[in-house]
């Protein structure tokens, strides 16, 4: 790998949205969701072919807005969500969807004139996680480990835990839970922790991360301070469970042992620029 | 008799005399050289008061040589010398003619009395003769009494001697009653020689049975007395001296007089244990913890270490003959001394209040003073080195105290600031309070070099020429650079170094609970450490001290080096602490507006001008404490700049605009792509350099770059990108005289603007004219 020209793969528009396809086993394969206020925002289906070092696309109209997070389902290939904002009446309203991607995805050479193009199939509407009520989505979290039927999306304040059924074609809350405090708190991201049987997430509000235990919808730990501006994101160290990687405006990048949250474990000040979001290489 | 001037008439005369004279002369080496030097002249029968003058050949020389009237002058001139000669000549010999006369009658008079001297010393010889035979006939006559008396003395002194003897066992009863046991035991030892010699004979051996008798029952007493063990050392003493003459065992005794003195010792050592109360065992009164170090220390002395003393002089002039004593002694001493030392070591470690050092110091003096008469009285002993430790480990003790008053002093300064820096700011709101920094700086690290100069003041007593320990090779070398210099002056100054880095990690991310100002207060003050403080309050130690470093010490730009880090960290994190509170109001009033929705700009918004307010204070602050740093050139017309700020910021929203007809969107995203590329890349959180121009445009950086980032997350109207316009212009209009290159605050305002009119639903931009008008009315 270290000897091939870097793979570099452009976009029309602005993206903030990208994941890996998890349940995919056998492609390195990425969904990114584009941005636009003016066009058809589109998902590109990017596979990765190593031993050959090149890029393979499919785009997928998403013809509901454009999106600003992506979660593609553990369990099903086909299957994703996407927090997305929709214009109507001179309002901008953040919404959640599950999708399926059509199944017939003739696989095309990046390389290969963009044809595709001119007629990009769309995506198919499996349900709205319709969430208006209790606010604006911020993000939808796959159950990480399970079948692939339960997500949670945070809105505003509100963490909604939903029962996907009738194959994700009906979404209903099971449970939520509500971060209560002065002031517009609002959820700025969230991960689902794979450890503890599936039954801890944790999210970032402001300067503070959060974790929660489902079974109770109640708060576990919470890191007041945890970065000197904003959290942008967290993630969970998926092979060691009480490890947890954290970032923000504050251009850190913050390790943090749960079991001890006053200190971060370790601090990295090597960025230059306010940090969006941070994975944990899977192998660590 | 020495004739001056010519002598012709006497010629011949005058000649011999010379020449006997001369004869003399020659004989008492007067003169040798001289004349030899004259030898010619005087050879020379010509020259008329030579020896060797010749009237013949000087006549004929004459003759043959002078005029007639030279003749003649020379014939009335020799008369004339001859003449006066004479009467001279005729005046001496009168002289010594009266001298002669009295001279013989004076030997005429002694002749007479030597006769009448020679008839008394006939006489004399007579009488003695006579007192001769008296005396011989006298001895004769008392020798025989003398020998009867010398008899009668001997027998004397005999029935004396035997009268002691008959008498000796009453008297040693009345001295066992009264005591006097010393009397009894020299009384016995005159008797027991001759009562050891006579035992044979009955009458003697009776008494010298009463006297055993006697003894025994003296010695069982001397015994019980010892035993007891409550007399004073003096009378222990002295029951030994007695015990040992009277041929007790001598390792017996010499154990049992230390266990004596040990219980006594340690009585002495429990009455001054500062923790038990116990009275009724000496006069010592016991101190409890108030009672200050120099009286404990006294108390000690004068009662433990002399009464120490005592015991080792009185144990050698006792035993010193036996070989193990030695050893003994020197385990007893050790033995006691170690409890006494720990005790003292107890006292000192109670010592904690670092008022005043002196009294610790002379404590400490008089203590080691004390032992020396230790080491003198027993000269192996290892009780002064112990001594000498002891006092090491409380000065290192005393140090390190003293490290932690500076730390806790410097605290409580900081402390003080704060409280400072919080009260005119409830009372007077602004300026007043920023006034006070330079000041409150100038006299926090005055109060802080005050502080270090007593100290070391107080430090230095340890090595005062008066202080006996002061010239042990620890105080001379390593206390002053290990202990004072390293473990004081370097500690002390990398403490405020890290708990100024302290400041910056917990304060940062937990609560930010230190004022802004503080921060900026500590990085000027390490600042100024690292230009000037540093190396001053170091040559002060170093001169004050003497300091020679054998060891390696901490390097003078290894101490500064860690200051300006300090500063640097200070400074950065004075900037991210500003810049946050400014990005937090830029961050709040874009995410909580609705920014599709909103009404057409009339105003700049409020945030905006409170952002430039507080970007001016803490100009302010700034600029009175760190100077005002290198500007980037710039143009000097305000109003132009503007103009250029104008221009650019239109052209940058009409291409925009432009952009937004759906025929082209690519080419503008790569356009506006490209322009970044080849634009400045700017480091948000980058460390500032150490002046104003540097410090502001870090903070401003900052606030932009958020107000930046959250634009890009929002979606607006048409009027809100207007909004977004009139902000930024009015940002612009005043931000630039903070920054060091007002082209960065030009480039991420563009940004901003451009940012939002590509988030922007409906991006129709106002007319620049409509912005400035209401920018200027704001």
């Amino acid at each position: 790998m270290e000897d091939d020209a870097p793979v570099i793969y452009g976009l029309e528009f602005q993206a903030r949205a990208l994941t890996a396809q998890t349940a995919e086993t056998d492609a390195i394969r990425f969904l990114v969701g584009t941005q636009s206020l003016k066009f058809e925002n589109q998902i590109h289906v990017i596979e990765f072919d190593d031993e050959n070092n090149i890029i393979n696309k499919n785009v997928l109209l998403h013809q509901a807005g454009e999106i600003w997070h992506i979660g593609a389902s553990p369990a099903d290939k086909a299957v994703l969500t996407t927090c997305y904002n929709k214009t109507s009446d001179s309002r901008v309203v953040s919404c959640a969807a599950v999708w399926r991607m059509p199944c017939d995805l003739e696989t095309e050479s990046h390389e290969s004139p963009d044809d595709s193009a001119h007629n990009p199939q769309a995506l198919e509407l499996l349900c709205h996680l319709d969430d208006s009520t209790y606010g604006n989505a911020a993000c939808v979290l796959w159950e990480p480990m399970g079948d692939g039927k339960r997500v949670i999306s945070l809105a505003d304040n509100h963490a909604l835990l939903w029962d996907l059924q009738e194959s994700f074609t009906q979404a209903k809350v099971s449970s939520t839970a509500t971060l209560e405090g002065k002031g517009q708190l609002k959820f700025t991201s969230g991960k689902w922790s794979p450890h503890h049987n599936s039954s801890q997430f944790a999210t970032a509000n402001e300067t503070a991360i959060r974790a929660w235990d489902l079974r109770t919808m109640s708060q576990i730990y919470c890191i007041e301070n945890a970065h000197g501006q904003l959290v942008r994101d967290l993630d969970f160290n998926p092979n060691r469970q009480y490890y947890l990687a954290s970032c923000g405006d504050d251009c850190k990048v913050k390790f943090w042992d749960v079991r001890n949250v006053q200190e971060p474990v370790k601090t990295l000040e090597d960025h230059s620029h306010c940090l969006r979001t941070s994975f944990w290489e899977p192998r660590i | 008799m020495d004739v001056e001037g010519d002598d012709s008439a006497l010629p011949e005369d005058s000649g011999r005399r010379r020449k006997v004279h001369g004869m003399l002369k020659l004989y008492y080496g007067l003169n040798e050289e001289g004349k030899s030097n004259e030898q010619p002249q005087a050879l020379d029968p010509c020259d008329i008061n030579g020896p060797h003058f010749d009237p013949e050949i000087y006549m004929n020389k004459l003759r043959r040589e002078c005029t007639l009237a030279e003749l003649m002058d020379q014939e009335t001139c020799m008369v004339k010398q001859i003449r006066s000669l004479d009467s001279d000549m005729q005046t001496l010999v009168y002289e010594n003619y009266n001298k002669f006369i009295s001279a013989t009658d004076t030997i005429r008079k002694m002749k007479n009395d030597f006769k009448k001297m020679e008839d008394e010393m006939d006489c004399l010889s007579a009488n003695m003769e006579a007192i001769t035979d008296f005396s011989a006939r006298i001895s004769g006559t008392l020798q025989d009494q003398h020998t009867q008396i010398t008899k009668l003395s001997g027998v004397h002194t005999l029935l004396r001697k035997l009268q002691f003897l008959f008498e000796l066992p009453a008297r040693l009863n009345k001295c066992l009653e009264l005591q006097a046991y010393s009397q009894a035991v020299s009384s016995h030892r005159r008797a027991r020689c001759v009562l050891q010699q006579y035992s044979h004979l009955p009458s003697f051996r009776g008494i010298q049975d009463d006297c055993h008798a006697i003894m025994d029952k003296l010695a069982q007493e001397l015994r019980q007395k010892f035993r007891d063990g409550g007399t004073s050392a003096k009378d222990l003493s002295e029951c030994v001296e007695l015990l040992l003459q009277l041929d007790e065992p001598a390792e017996e005794l010499c154990d049992k007089f230390l266990s004596h003195a040990r219980s006594r010792l340690e009585s002495d050592l429990q009455a001054a244990s500062p923790n038990e109360n116990i009275s009724n065992l000496t006069s010592l009164p016991s101190p409890t913890s108030n009672a200050d170090i120099l009286e404990f220390i006294d108390r000690g002395c004068n009662e433990f270490v002399s009464s120490l003393c005592l015991v080792i002089t009185s144990y050698q002039e006792l035993f010193i003959v036996h070989a193990q004593s030695d050893e003994l002694l020197h385990a007893f001493v050790d033995d006691l001394a170690a409890c006494y030392f720990s005790l003292v070591e107890r006292r000192i470690q109670e010592e904690k209040s670092v008022g005043d050092n002196s009294l610790l110091v002379r404590a400490l003096d008089r203590f080691h003073r004390r032992l020396q008469a230790v080491a003198k009285l027993l000269p192996g002993s290892s009780v002064p080195h112990h001594g000498t430790e002891i006092v090491i480990r409380a000065a290192t003790e005393r140090v390190k105290q003293y490290l932690s008053a500076l730390q806790s002093f410097y605290m409580d300064s900081l402390t003080d600031v704060r409280q400072a820096l919080a009260t005119p700011r409830l009372s007077v709101a602004g300026g007043a309070s920023h006034l006070g920094g330079a000041e409150l700086l100038s006299s926090l690290s005055a109060s802080i070099l005050n502080q270090i100069k007593s100290v070391l003041a107080s430090v230095h007593l340890f090595t005062a020429k008066d202080i006996t320990f002061s010239n042990k090779p620890y105080f001379k070398g390593e206390f002053c650079s290990q202990g004072v210099r390293e473990s004081l002056v370097v500690s002390f100054i990398k403490f405020i170094c890290q708990s100024s880095r302290q400041f910056c990690e917990s304060a940062g991310d937990k609560g930010g609970s230190t004022p802004p100002i503080l921060l900026l207060l500590l990085s000027r003050l390490c600042l100024d450490y690292e230009t000037s403080t540093i190396s001053y309050i170091l040559t002060l130690t170093d001169e004050q001290f003497l300091v020679q470093h054998h060891t390696p010490v901490t390097p003078v730009t290894a101490l500064c080096a860690e200051a300006r880090e300090a500063a640097q960290k200070l400074l950065n994190h004075y900037v991210k602490v500003q810049g946050l509170i400014i990005s937090q109001m830029l961050r709040k009033s874009v995410e909580t507006r609705d920014w599709v929705n909103t009404i057409e700009p009339r105003n700049v918004r409020a945030v905006m001008k409170r952002v430039v307010e507080d970007a001016t204070s803490i100009d302010v602050q700034v600029g009175l404490l760190y100077e005002e740093g290198v500007r980037k050139a710039h143009s000097s017309d305000s109003s132009k700049r503007t103009f250029s700020v104008y221009s650019s910021s239109r052209q940058q929203a009409a291409r925009y605009a432009a952009s937004y007809t759906p025929s082209a969107p690519l080419d503008t995203n790569l356009l506006s792509n490209i322009h970044k590329l080849f634009s400045e890349r700017i480091d948000i959180f980058s460390s500032v350099e150490f002046n104003k121009v540097s410090v502001m445009t870090g903070i401003i950086k900052i606030s932009l770059k958020t107000f930046l980032e959250c634009v890009r997350l929002r979606t607006f109207g048409r009027y809100g990108l207007q909004q977004i316009q009139v902000d930024c212009h009015y940002l612009q209009m005043y931000l630039w005289r903070f920054v060091s290159d007002e082209n960065l605050v030009h480039f991420l305002l563009d940004e901003i603007v451009g940012s939002s009119a590509h988030r922007c639903l409906d991006p129709a931009p106002m007319e620049q004219s409509v912005i400035e008008v209401i920018c200027e009315r704001g």
